[in-house]
């Protein structure tokens, strides 16, 4: 599967970054990501779009549901065209009444229907926060199993790039913290596709966390991510590059700087393996534990705010679970303690960079200062 | 502050007032042009026809016209059999709840408990007209609301007493009862959260119609207090309920207290039937402390939300006897104001009337009386008797699916299954 596979890349001083890479490309599941040549490639926002699309579908009982989703085909066009083949009946532009539509949807949901109910940008689910908290999540909980809430919420989370404080934060930590919430956050196209439809398809609120700046990305895709039936699990994270050195985890639009900050560190002989959580919550120890097992060195990346945020977590869990395994202190790399500031040069010093991850790798291996 | 109410208040006092109507008749949008979006509303058939009969037909009447054209024929608004059965759920209620208060102070129940005293006929008056499959949607003054909808008098009693054989197992408490299975929605805590997820129940009626094209008219009923209706959420759904002409009945139970602020205190606005007119609906203010007012008033727009023609926002002015909550000490409502209400009581009311029209002896009525305590007492009896949830049950139910694989075409968990690989698109 997306598991810790039973071979160890061999690494030593000697091989150079370009063959490491392909050795890595040929042995790893993961190499799906970094498929053939000649493959398709895919922007996270097509991805998105034909998972609602298809979803829709295959299920009448699934519908859109948010501002701008519909005549003016999203807001980031994630929603493209889909107005247009199911109609309104399917696709509604509400009013900008979060509280109101967000309540809505989960009624529905409770009901019997399959909302996808999209916001702006997460920052806007603060004012529907009591619904996805206290009538989405905890319902089956106070119900004892008799109303079960079959509802996504999606929309992009976290930093864009100079939309200011408000705009900004990433609500990871918050959602993953409540019990009877699902909480994703993909990656890539075959991530954003997979994990969408398992969200629709499964039968409990998910908070589905998409990034702004990753929807134009292209990534190559399988043949078998375009399947219609395709899906990922919910609750596994996915080993991006297999290492020997330091573990990695990160999440979202981090996994691109990760990757980035591993070649890096390839050049100078660590060898980092990332981690791509997929899932926030729940969130798989189990596969980070077994990573950090193998690697003794922990670095947790993530774009959020740093007190009680999702790094926080994985190294709770790693010094609870792994303690005796680590050789070096466990490294977390979040966002600055401010609310993001607008002037360019100030939000790239509070968002962190390539360099922060190679810095904090380098002195999880002892390697500087 | 207590006592200005009964003179400021414009709505109690004379009976011609009691039951207004607003109609939008001066408020009904223009057809809309093909090129202008309106929502989902565009493509509805029923919109147009809304439209053409809406200058020349009333959707809602007020109940003193209905009373007045029944009177030629025939006075009375309700048979004998309809009679019993609102008398008896009213009963039910009231002994439930004067049991409820008992068993706090006996230390059976705990946390917070609202009790209904005095409000009964709101409930028993709409929730009486409704099928299995309409639902309701309360607040945490939620007991009654759920009696009268069907969940039985013990679910309920060991709901409260926290024990495994509750409607929801323990698990949910006073505040919220759930049951699938009369569609009864909870049971919320916060204010104002019950009217979207009340409003999304309606919708998902519509949809079922429309989309799904199956056979579908249920309606919602969303109960709340004047406190609510200061709050936002109340607003957004007003709009959405009238911009998407959803099956919903609003349902205001303006008790004039929401814990120890006055309506008049905190609202610019006290009339709150005026605000539906404000979004596109019919608005009705009727006396709440008179079930057959109520009742009638429900008819209607249960009638009219049936038929699809949207929603209606009816207030009906009653009265809580006890206070907000059993630990509301209650020391600001002023006693002239409690006696005047206790004097409309809702039970004694109706019972005068059955016996004056001979629909029924005392000796029926005492009858219910007493088969009613006996149920309520056995309902005690049985939640005494019910044991505390299982340790597992703790975290049973977070998730209907707990291991986020999904649950496979045979109705199992995936994960479970023994062909589960590694390869989801096969799964």
């Amino acid at each position: 599967m997306w598991g810790i596979l039973g071979r160890r890349a061999v690494v030593n001083g000697g091989i150079s970054a370009s063959s490491l890479r392909s050795r890595v490309r040929s042995s790893s599941v993961s190499a799906r990501s970094y498929a053939a040549a000649g493959s398709k490639e895919m922007t996270v926002r097509d991805a998105l779009n034909s998972a609602i699309d298809e979803e829709m579908s295959a299920d009448p009982k699934v519908f859109v549901m948010g501002e701008e989703v519909g005549q003016y085909q999203g807001a980031y066009k994630i929603t493209k065209g889909l107005l247009e083949k199911y109609g309104p009946e399917r696709v509604y532009d509400t009013p900008i009444t979060e509280a109101g539509f967000t309540g809505i949807g989960v009624g529905a949901a409770y009901a019997g229907l399959k909302p996808v109910v999209e916001f702006m940008t997460f920052n806007f689910s603060m004012q529907a926060i009591d619904h996805i908290i206290n009538s989405a999540a905890k319902s089956n909980y106070m119900s004892a199993g008799q109303i079960n809430v079959p509802i996504v919420f999606r929309g992009p989370n976290g930093a864009a790039a100079g939309v200011g404080a408000q705009h900004s934060q990433c609500y990871a930590a918050w959602y993953a913290s409540v019990p009877g919430l699902k909480v994703l956050a993909p990656y890539s196209a075959e991530d954003a596709r997979g994990l969408l439809k398992a969200a629709i398809r499964d039968p409990d609120p998910v908070v589905f966390l998409e990034n702004e700046l990753l929807y134009g990305e292209s990534f190559p895709i399988s043949e078998e991510a375009l399947d219609s039936s395709f899906c990922l699990p919910i609750g596994k994270a996915k080993i991006e590059r297999e290492g020997k050195d330091v573990t990695i985890t990160t999440f979202s639009k981090m996994v691109g700087f990760a990757l980035k900050a591993a070649e890096k560190l390839a050049e100078e002989g660590i060898s980092a393996e990332v981690i791509n959580l997929r899932s926030i919550r729940p969130l798989d120890r189990a596969t980070i534990n077994a990573s950090v097992r193998k690697t003794s060195r922990l670095v947790t990346v993530e774009e959020g705010f740093p007190q009680h945020g999702v790094c926080a977590e994985i190294c709770a869990s790693v010094v609870e679970e792994s303690f005796s395994y680590l050789d070096a202190p466990v490294e977390r790399i979040a966002g600055a303690d401010v609310p993001m500031p607008y002037a360019a040069n100030l939000e790239r010093l509070a968002l962190p960079q390539v360099e922060d991850i190679v810095r904090a790798a380098k002195r999880a291996c002892f390697r500087s200062k | 502050m207590a006592t200005a109410f009964s003179a400021t208040l414009p709505l109690h006092g004379s009976s011609s007032q009691e039951n207004r109507l607003l109609l939008p008749s001066t408020r009904l949008p223009p057809p809309p042009p093909p090129s202008s979006f309106l929502g989902s509303t565009r493509s509805l058939p029923i919109r147009r026809l809304n439209h053409a009969h809406a200058s020349r037909r009333s959707p809602v009447v007020a109940v003193q016209e209905i009373v007045k054209a029944k009177k030629p024929t025939n006075s009375l608004l309700i048979t004998k059999e309809e009679g019993l059965v609102l008398y008896e759920d009213m009963i039910l209620g009231r002994s439930f709840e004067d049991m409820c208060a008992q068993m706090y102070y006996r230390g059976k129940m705990f946390g917070f408990v609202h009790l209904y005293n005095g409000q009964e006929a709101v409930s028993t008056g709409f929730i009486k007209l409704l099928t299995q499959s309409d639902s309701v949607v309360s607040t945490y003054r939620d007991h009654v609301h759920a009696l009268s909808k069907g969940v039985s008098a013990r679910a309920v009693m060991s709901e409260l007493f926290g024990k495994v054989t509750g409607c929801c197992r323990g698990q949910g408490g006073s505040m919220h009862m759930f049951s699938k299975e009369h569609n009864m929605l909870g049971g919320f805590a916060f204010i104002g959260e019950g009217i979207p997820v009340a409003t999304g129940a309606a919708f998902t009626s519509k949809y079922k119609r429309e989309v799904l094209k199956q056979d579908c008219d249920d309606v919602t009923v969303a109960f709340f207090g004047d406190g609510t209706c200061n709050n936002g959420q109340f607003y957004e759904c007003l709009n959405m309920a009238a911009l998407y002409k959803l099956p919903i009945i609003f349902v205001v139970e303006n008790n004039l207290w929401a814990i120890g602020m006055s309506h008049l205190r905190s609202t610019s606005d006290p009339e709150i039937w005026k605000k539906g007119p404000a979004f596109g609906m019919p608005g009705v203010h009727v006396d709440g402390m008179d079930v057959l007012k109520v009742r009638e008033v429900a008819k209607e727009a249960v009638a009219r939300a049936r038929r699809g023609e949207g929603p209606t926002l009816v207030e009906c002015e009653t009265y809580r006897f006890r206070g907000h909550s059993l630990a509301d000490p209650d020391e600001l409502r002023d006693a002239a104001e409690k006696a005047k209400y206790a004097a409309r009581d809702p039970i004694t009311a109706l019972k005068k009337y059955l016996i004056e029209n001979k629909l029924a002896n005392e000796a029926e009525l005492k009858s219910i009386e007493k088969k009613i305590d006996e149920l309520v007492e056995e309902a005690v009896e049985f939640a005494e008797a019910s044991p505390q949830p299982g340790r597992s049950q703790l975290l049973e139910n977070v998730f209907a699916d707990p291991k986020g694989f999904g649950i496979g075409p045979d109705g199992r968990y995936r994960c479970e299954d023994p062909k589960f690989t590694e390869g989801t698109a096969q799964v």
